[in-house]
């Protein structure tokens, strides 16, 4: 029944589709930061109607499934003219996606930088821009560092959600594997470890990095 | 060219089915959360690595490739489950791993002296759970909850890959027939949220209900 010579033997080319799962992974978390941070400085505007829609567009995103966000991207953009290829694609949904709960993590980190930095940024005749990249985001970012990084690894365990769209990653092999030899049992066993092995000891780092942090900061967010 | 009526009807068709595979794994959900929640924090050694064992690989391997490997192996294996057990399983063992973690937590989260001053009063174990610690715990888990259970609905979508007729099977087989994309999709993302915005309010609801005099 379980074939452990099959189960090596397809090891290769699984890793191989790893590779693109975790290019997935890194552009869609890129997306995802930026994005975020985009809509955490739009929902700190003066003017309340783009508040209102970016808060709004925010909800919206986080309560409808990734699948079909990505459908949506995949299918409904070539209508108006705009054709992905399924990599694009699917980083672009998997980092609009997260770039919803981003855009929270940024706000915890941002919100938790006391009122006097500002005050003094202002004092000091700092510009705006300057008060951001020189004083608030050096302190915000530090102690927001696990979260970001619990997302990333929640990121890389949606990546299959990109197999739907017909992007050859770890899942889609793992199918082709299996609908060319019928031997699903061993395909997807090992994706699953492979999963685990890569994501397990990632979580037990982000662990080690936050006990730095909060030792550091005194204190975590 | 199909009827705006026809496309309505089989994708309120695909929702009912949502509706009951998230109904169903969240019963199966919270139940598992309750039980591996309160099996970490045993005193009993194998029961605390049973349960880490269960989360850890939960957790740790994606839900589609656990629905795929309960869909696609397990008939292999000599078992045949129907498409619906398939997705309620998977989703319900997944997200009961994510539960079991928030229930622990939450029940850690509860401060010590609540504890010390049930068995002082020399109140049973069940009866502290039950009386003093469980009501606290809960007001912390709920939020966390909250959260999981919108997660728990994006994840329905997913069924759909293991051939069940969900709203987004639905969607995708009305696509293929009419190729009125654009209107399909935007239908389907709207009916998404119609179901997920309640459940919020309801969470948050629940949750000013339950602290009313609890400062």
């Amino acid at each position: 029944m379980w074939s452990w010579d099959f189960a090596f033997s397809i090891l290769p080319q699984l890793l191989q589709a790893m590779v693109v799962t975790i290019e997935a992974t890194i552009v869609g978390f890129v997306i995802a930061a930026l994005l975020g941070l985009l809509w955490t400085l739009c929902k700190r505007s003066p003017f309340t109607p783009l508040r209102i829609a970016v808060n709004a567009f925010v909800e919206f995103i986080k309560s409808t499934p990734l699948l079909v966000q990505l459908y949506f991207i995949f299918f409904v953009f070539p209508a108006f003219g705009v054709s992905l290829s399924p990599f694009l694609a699917g980083v672009l949904g998997l980092g609009l996606h997260y770039s919803t709960y981003l855009t929270e993590v940024f706000r915890t980190g941002i919100d938790a930088i006391p009122k006097g930095q500002w005050e003094a940024g202002s004092a000091l005749n700092f510009s705006r821009v300057k008060i951001w990249t020189q004083i608030i985001m050096p302190q915000a970012i530090p102690p927001i560092i696990p979260m970001l990084g619990n997302y990333f690894i929640v990121m890389f365990k949606e990546t299959p959600l990109l197999s739907a769209i017909s992007l050859v990653e770890m899942v889609q092999t793992a199918q082709m594997i299996g609908s060319a030899s019928f031997r699903y049992v061993e395909a997807f066993t090992d994706v699953g470890i492979i999963f685990l092995v890569l994501s397990y000891p990632a979580s037990l780092i982000v662990g080690v990095i936050n006990k730095r942090i909060k030792q550091r900061f005194g204190q975590s967010i | 060219m199909v009827s705006n009526i026809a496309i309505f009807n089989s994708l309120l068709k695909g929702l009912a089915v949502t509706l009951q595979v998230l109904g169903y794994s969240v019963i199966l959900a919270l139940g598992l959360s309750f039980i591996f929640g309160f099996l970490s924090l045993s005193k009993w050694k194998m029961a605390k690595i049973v349960s880490h064992l269960y989360i850890e690989i939960f957790r740790g391997t994606s839900l589609l490739v656990q629905l795929f490997w309960l869909y696609f192996s397990l008939p292999i294996l000599g078992i045949q489950l129907p498409a619906m057990l398939v997705g309620v399983l998977g989703l319900g063992l997944n997200y009961g791993a994510y539960g079991a973690v928030v229930v622990k937590t939450s029940i850690q989260a509860v401060p010590k002296g609540q504890f010390e001053a049930s068995v002082a009063l020399n109140m049973s174990p069940f009866r502290r759970m039950r009386s003093v610690i469980l009501p606290q715990a809960f007001l912390i888990m709920l939020p966390t909850f909250s959260n999981l259970t919108i997660e728990l609905l994006k994840g329905t979508s997913l069924v759909s890959l293991v051939t069940l007729s969900d709203l987004t099977f639905q969607a995708m087989a009305l696509r293929s027939a009419t190729m009125e994309t654009v209107k399909i999709f935007t239908i389907l993302l709207i009916l998404y949220f119609i179901v997920a915005y309640p459940i919020t309010l309801a969470f948050r609801w629940l949750e000013k209900k339950l602290s009313v005099g609890r400062g």
